[in-house]
């Protein structure tokens, strides 16, 4: 069966690009959402094909909204493409640190870990008066790569994150597909084997660690730029949790699938915070134990039975 | 003097209550290897549970004092009812899969006992503070505390005693060890590995319930009171080592000291102390203070 | 002929237990030597000295002249030196070629024998064809290794070990496991494997038949100690052997 992977993301992206004067206000943002949060669970998938879950990708989702703010707020940049690569430096940076401890542990260690460091994060921003403390602070973007696009701020925004969304996935299309991203899945299904075959197992995992994190922080980035406003919440494990819901709902099994997952469920948290406020934690747990018991590789893995019977 | 006197006391109230928290998180992980994320919602329970049945004691005019057992009658009540719930009605249906996958499950029952609390409680807040308020203070120095805290502290010490007692002198007790141990070979020798698993999971989650109901009567019982307590009781239980109750004790006495002392002069490193003090003992000893030796693997 | 494999004064002790007790081994090139002794032994110790999986408390290990006492596991095998395990370590989800092709693939990049990319795959791709034949894996190449059964799984795990081109191989009990008529099939396809390409190969074995009929030297461990050493024919017969190792009623088959 060829790989059609990077076609249909093409196709997807270009359709998708296409249709952005035409497509009304509200679904210009929940698509760019449904995207940059794409970009953190892209990260997540990654880590989860090394045979790593982590509880803590809130931390660089958080902080590359942060660096972005920051560049605007300190430097007074507006321009979207300099914020975001602020967010992209900013998480790489700290996970390329973070990296030396995290990546010493796995299963539950590591999950919990990775928890509590984006607890830290949350913390010292809680008790930072000086960045706002619980409530934040809000951000504006007026240019984009030098070219002013004040008005229609929200279509270009949708556009850099069809961009983004569509040059991570091919980029992740082709790691997994390389050495390393099958090495990766090596050590997913056995480390011992792997470390005596030669190969370093912390190197890889330190690697992809990183590239998680750097797509945790654009995704936290685009975030930011599209609702204007961030807060310590981004990094409340409950945020972590999201992403960890929208992976097993997606499954790992292709990089198309975040896009899905994650567009579904910013449709059926939007519903539910409008009509179900008190359920819609009930029905998320209900929803992972059910994919958990009868799909245990995402929804994903049901599409392509389907396809495969037919 | 009394400013030092002040974190020590402190910490140990803190330390307390960490303990209470951190030992049926550590229990149950020992035992079945599964690290309950729903542990902040039992705890979230068990709160609730008692300040109804302490708002219900007090205002059907009885004794006063009663409403301490009206605080252990909720603990009760929710291990002996949540916990078997949990364990025959779902977590049985998962053993053999991956500790991650487990520790995916625990947060889908996190996330529906959190909405489950809200529905059956609504979203304000509860007041119970008669307990609290009941035996009055006491002065250490020139300090002065509520005589309540030393009801924590006595429950702490009481719990810890009586679990290691449970563990290392009865026959039951010892039958525990042996599955922290070995599972598989506990199995072999006969042991009822299934009943085991059900009776820990029952005590871990009567702790959890312990917890949120001591805690009840010194706060506004609201809804989210879990969320936090989950991370916090992880940190405990890393540092003293996953499956150790000694461990779990010794972690709790860190972190309260830590804190408190951080609370005292340096305010804005509060929960940074915690999770620091968790990284320092990682990169130490990997493996928290505690650890059972581990086997050759090859 | 000077040792490609060299042992000196190696101790090792974990607690009260002496698991090895000033080891002293010189291995030819390309020869066969089976070690064998009772369980606690020393023999695994040993293997696990020489893969670096662990340190010994005092002496030294040298392979082709080089020490290499200290250095990692992963660092060991990117020199040359390659083993199987007791309990075949394969990658679970993969199919049978690709667990070989992942072998070839992996050393080569981390001994940075072979360019990365498109055409060290293409290579590992022939190695593991290579190794699919020798070993008679072929029928099974698209088969996840999770599913296959334990001699084809022990098959797997030794031509996992040989795919990475070593200079010297360790089979740790490479027929354990495996039915008793079984055995002498695996040994034989093991063995000529071998024989195809130029390997130094060292094996711990409790059977006596596949002892005798495959090595041409034998070490007998008891204790720590090396206490026989020599030809197997010999060395079976030697008194200590048959005391500590062996037992006394042993009927050899040649």
């Amino acid at each position: 069966m060829k790989d059609r992977t990077l076609i249909v993301l093409a196709a997807a992206s270009v359709v998708m690009a296409a249709s952005i004067p035409l497509t009304p206000q509200w679904l210009v943002f929940l698509i760019t959402l449904a995207l940059a949060k794409g970009l953190v669970v892209l990260g997540l998938v990654l880590l989860m094909r090394t045979g790593l879950v982590s509880f803590g990708q809130g931390l660089y989702y958080c902080l590359g909204a942060y660096a972005a703010a920051l560049v605007e707020q300190s430097f007074h940049v507006n321009d979207a493409a300099l914020m975001l690569a602020a967010a992209v430096v900013a998480a790489a940076a700290v996970a390329a640190v973070l990296g030396f401890l995290l990546a010493a542990y796995r299963g539950i260690f590591f999950a919990m870990l990775s928890m509590a460091l984006s607890m830290i994060l949350f913390g010292l921003l809680v008790k930072s008066a000086a960045l706002g403390s619980t409530d934040g602070f809000n951000i504006a973007t007026h240019s984009l790569a030098g070219a002013k696009i004040e008005g229609s701020a929200g279509r270009v925004l949708l556009g850099v994150t069809i961009v983004s969304f569509a040059a991570a996935a091919a980029g992740l299309h082709r790691y997994l597909n390389s050495h390393l991203g099958r090495l990766s899945a090596a050590i997913r299904d056995n480390e011992l084997r792997v470390e005596y075959l030669g190969a370093s197992v912390r190197n890889v995992v330190h690697l992809n660690y990183v590239i998680a994190a750097a797509l945790g922080g654009l995704g936290g980035g685009l975030t930011a730029l599209a609702v204007g406003h961030i807060d310590p919440d981004m990094a409340y494990w409950t945020t972590s949790g999201e992403f960890v819901f929208v992976a097993v709902l997606s499954g790992t099994g292709n990089v198309l699938a975040p896009f899905a997952g994650s567009a579904l469920y910013e449709a059926i948290r939007t519903l539910a915070n409008q009509y179900a406020p008190n359920v819609w934690q009930m029905t998320l747990g209900a929803a992972m134990l059910a994919i958990i018991m009868f799909a245990p590789d995402g929804l994903w893995s049901l599409f392509r039975r389907r396809a495969r019977a037919s | 003097m009394s400013d030092l006197l002040a974190v020590v006391v402190d910490g140990i109230i803190y330390s307390s209550w960490l303990f209470i928290m951190a030992a049926g998180l550590t229990l149950i992980y020992g035992v079945m290897k599964i690290l309950n994320i729903a542990h902040g919602s039992l705890y979230a329970l068990g709160a609730y549970l008692s300040a109804t049945l302490v708002g219900l004691w007090v205002a059907g005019g009885h004794a006063p004092y009663g409403s301490y057992a009206m605080l252990a009658l909720s603990a009760l009540l929710v291990g002996v009812v949540m916990g078997p719930l949990l364990e025959r009605g779902l977590l049985r249906l998962m053993y053999g899969r991956d500790e991650v996958v487990l520790l995916l499950v625990t947060y889908a029952v996190f996330l529906i006992l959190e909405d489950a609390i809200k529905l059956v409680w609504g979203v304000d807040s509860l007041y119970v503070a008669q307990p609290y308020d009941l035996p009055g203070n006491f002065t250490i120095g020139d300090l002065s505390y509520p005589v309540y805290n030393l009801v924590l502290i006595g429950t702490a010490v009481v719990a810890g005693l009586a679990l290691a007692w449970a563990l290392n002198r009865t026959h039951h007790g010892k039958m525990l060890l042996a599955v922290i141990h070995d599972s598989e070979v506990s199995r072999a020798l006969g042991i009822n590995v299934g009943r085991v698993y059900l009776v820990t999971f029952t005590i871990g989650t009567m702790l959890a319930a312990v917890g949120g109901a001591v805690t009840a009567p010194t706060l506004a019982v609201s809804a989210g009171m879990g969320v936090e307590v989950i991370v916090l009781s992880f940190a405990v239980v890393v540092i003293g080592g996953l499956g150790s109750l000694g461990g779990a004790a010794l972690g709790a006495l860190i972190v309260g000291l830590v804190r408190s002392a951080a609370v005292h002069y340096w305010p804005t490193v509060e929960l940074f102390s915690v999770y620091s003090v968790m990284a320092m003992v990682l990169i130490a000893r990997p493996k928290g203070l505690f650890t059972p030796p581990e086997a050759r693997r090859i | 002929m000077s040792a490609i494999l060299e042992a000196r004064g190696l101790f090792k002790n974990f607690g009260a237990v002496s698991a090895a007790a000033d080891i002293n081994v010189a291995v030819s090139a390309d020869s066969v030597t089976g070690l064998i002794g009772s369980n606690g032994a020393g023999k695994t110790t040993f293997l696990n000295m020489v893969t670096g999986y662990l340190k010994p408390g005092a002496g030294s290990i040298h392979f082709d002249g080089h020490e290499i006492t200290h250095l990692t596991p992963r660092r060991i095998t990117q020199l040359g030196i390659s083993r199987s395990f007791q309990v075949p370590q394969l990658f679970d989800t993969l199919s049978v070629a690709a667990n070989l092709q992942a072998a070839a693939g992996i050393v080569a990049a981390a001994a940075k024998r072979w360019a990365r990319g498109a055409i060290a795959h293409g290579r590992a791709g022939a190695v593991a064809d290579e190794m699919l034949q020798r070993f008679g894996l072929a029928a099974y190449r698209n088969q996840p290794a999770g599913t296959l059964p334990e001699g084809v799984r022990k098959l797997l795990d030794i031509a996992m070990s040989l795919a990475a081109k070593p200079r010297i191989l360790l089979l740790d009990e490479p027929t354990s496991g495996v039915s008793a008529d079984e055995k002498f099939g695996i040994m034989d396809t093991v063995a000529a494997a071998v024989r195809a390409q130029q390997v130094t190969v060292l094996f711990v074995e409790h059977d006596m038949d596949i002892v005798s009929r495959y090595a041409q030297r034998v070490l007998a461990f008891y204790d720590g100690r090396i206490i026989a050493d020599g030809a197997p024919a010999t060395v079976l017969k030697d008194g200590e052997v048959r005391k500590y190792v062996i037992g006394e009623d042993l009927h050899v088959k040649h």
